[in-house]
């Protein structure tokens, strides 16, 4: 399995990388830390014209903190932040999910979240967060809450022409809690079904991913009682599928007693 | 900004387990080719070529890399280390490698290159892993002949007398 043949460009600044991708159009697709693309560029499910690599673009390479938000530039491997000395609760709970420690240090955050794949934990981070994904073209920026961005088996709502600059997610704030769980075949493996919670005063929002064909978050109630029903309801709106790696029916134990798991587990460290 | 022609094949430098070499490849040439069919360095093992079994990992600059899933290209200037860089001198072995041997850690010994190059650039950042985290560090590896009993045990018996070594 070797890639069908591409261009390369290693762009130097964001202009560079914005400029190539509207004068290619979908015959261009970004490279970061290729983790994602690599494996589609062998078996040749992708074969794109030309191949950007941002990684020499010292300023996407940034996870800046402030108080309210942490932005996550698209060039920022998954090992770099997880080598942070403090981290958001959920995503250091995550990461570790992510592939494998040979994959994670040199996949990027962005990187996962542009490839959306259903059963990727970052996505659903994101999605159970409430963070953004902030989009660049050559014409314009614009800002896609996590919500509306995840449209399908690997679809999002990034046009041709832009890439991801970065991301952004809510800092933890007093009186949340979160919690994350995943089911696979081995650790490393893709999710047979993932959760993220995050549980607050009045509810605890809780996304589900590898179910649907993209990650999927609901407000629940606070009410530990209501949970049975609300999950049973949740599972089955998820349109869960047979495949080689699980039933549908499965898939639905799996939110029910999972999503009930980490809801727990959520509340309990509500601080 | 250079942009590199899918049809010709282009100069490209690094170091490999400390050596400057050179050689000539398409943007579209994965590293482990790079390595085997340009360079001749047949350590690093192609197995499934989707990232997925662990047996052509390398080291670039320090960090861990699935060479099916990087192209000779990104690793321009960059500083690789693969097996061949393992042994101290011709004819010993490092420590890590003694150990393979002492706990019959390998049989066939397809998967033990990359294994090797995860476990030493691991037991490095963390010489104190215990074995829960070495477990986790090989559910990035595929072998189909150990069970991996032995693999672990290695790693334990390595990461002790490396503690050892360093605080001789």
């Amino acid at each position: 399995m070797k890639p069908a043949k591409f261009d390369y460009v290693q762009a130097e600044a964001l202009d560079e990388a914005l400029a190539t991708l509207r004068a290619e159009g979908e015959g261009a697709r970004i490279i970061a830390g290729g983790q994602s693309l690599l494996p589609m560029l062998n078996m040749r499910l992708a074969r794109p014209a030309v191949l950007v690599d941002i990684m020499h673009i010292a300023a996407l390479a940034e996870a800046t903190a402030t108080t309210e938000t942490l932005r996550i530039g698209a060039a920022v491997r998954q090992a770099a932040l997880l080598a942070r000395p403090s981290l958001h609760p959920l995503l250091a709970a995550a990461l570790p999910w992510v592939g494998h420690a040979q994959t994670r240090s040199r996949g990027t955050l962005c990187g996962s979240v542009a490839h959306a794949d259903p059963s990727a934990e970052i996505p659903l981070v994101l999605l159970a967060l409430q963070g953004e994904i902030l989009l660049r073209s050559a014409r314009r920026a614009r800002r896609v809450a996590a919500t509306d961005f995840f449209t399908g088996m690997m679809q999002t709502a990034r046009h041709e022409d832009e890439m991801i600059e970065a991301i952004t997610i809510p800092q933890p704030r007093t009186g949340e809690g979160y919690a994350f769980r995943e089911v696979g075949r081995r650790h490393g493996d893709f999710a047979i079904v993932a959760c993220a919670a995050a549980a607050h005063a009045t509810g605890v929002r809780l996304a589900i991913g590898g179910v649907a064909d993209h990650p999927a978050a609901r407000e629940l109630p606070a009410d530990s009682a209501q949970w049975d029903d609300a999950l049973d309801a949740f599972a089955h709106a998820l349109d869960a599928r047979d495949d080689l790696h699980a039933t549908a029916t499965y898939r639905r134990q799996l939110v029910r007693k999972l999503g009930r798991q980490v809801m727990q587990e959520a509340a309990a460290c509500r601080a | 900004m250079p942009r590199l022609s899918a049809t010709q094949r282009h100069s490209i430098r690094f170091t490999l387990n400390g050596t400057p070499v050179q050689g000539e490849a398409e943007p579209r040439m994965l590293l482990t080719d790079f390595l085997r069919h340009v360079l001749g360095a047949t350590g690093t093992h192609v197995g499934c070529e989707h990232g997925v079994c662990g047996a052509c990992t390398v080291q670039v600059d320090g960090a861990l890399a699935r060479a099916c899933l990087t192209l000779a290209v990104q690793v321009q200037g960059c500083e690789i280390r693969t097996v061949e860089g393992l042994a101290p001198a011709p004819g010993r072995l490092s420590i890590l490698q003694e150990a393979f041997r002492r706990h019959h850690a390998l049989q066939c010994g397809f998967c033990t290159a990359g294994i090797l190059m995860s476990l030493d650039a691991f037991l490095r950042a963390q010489p104190d892993a215990d074995e829960a985290a070495l477990r986790d560090l090989l559910s990035g590896h595929l072998c189909r002949c150990t069970g991996y009993a032995p693999i672990i045990a290695a790693a334990l018996d390595a990461a002790a007398r490396l503690r050892e070594t360093a605080h001789a």
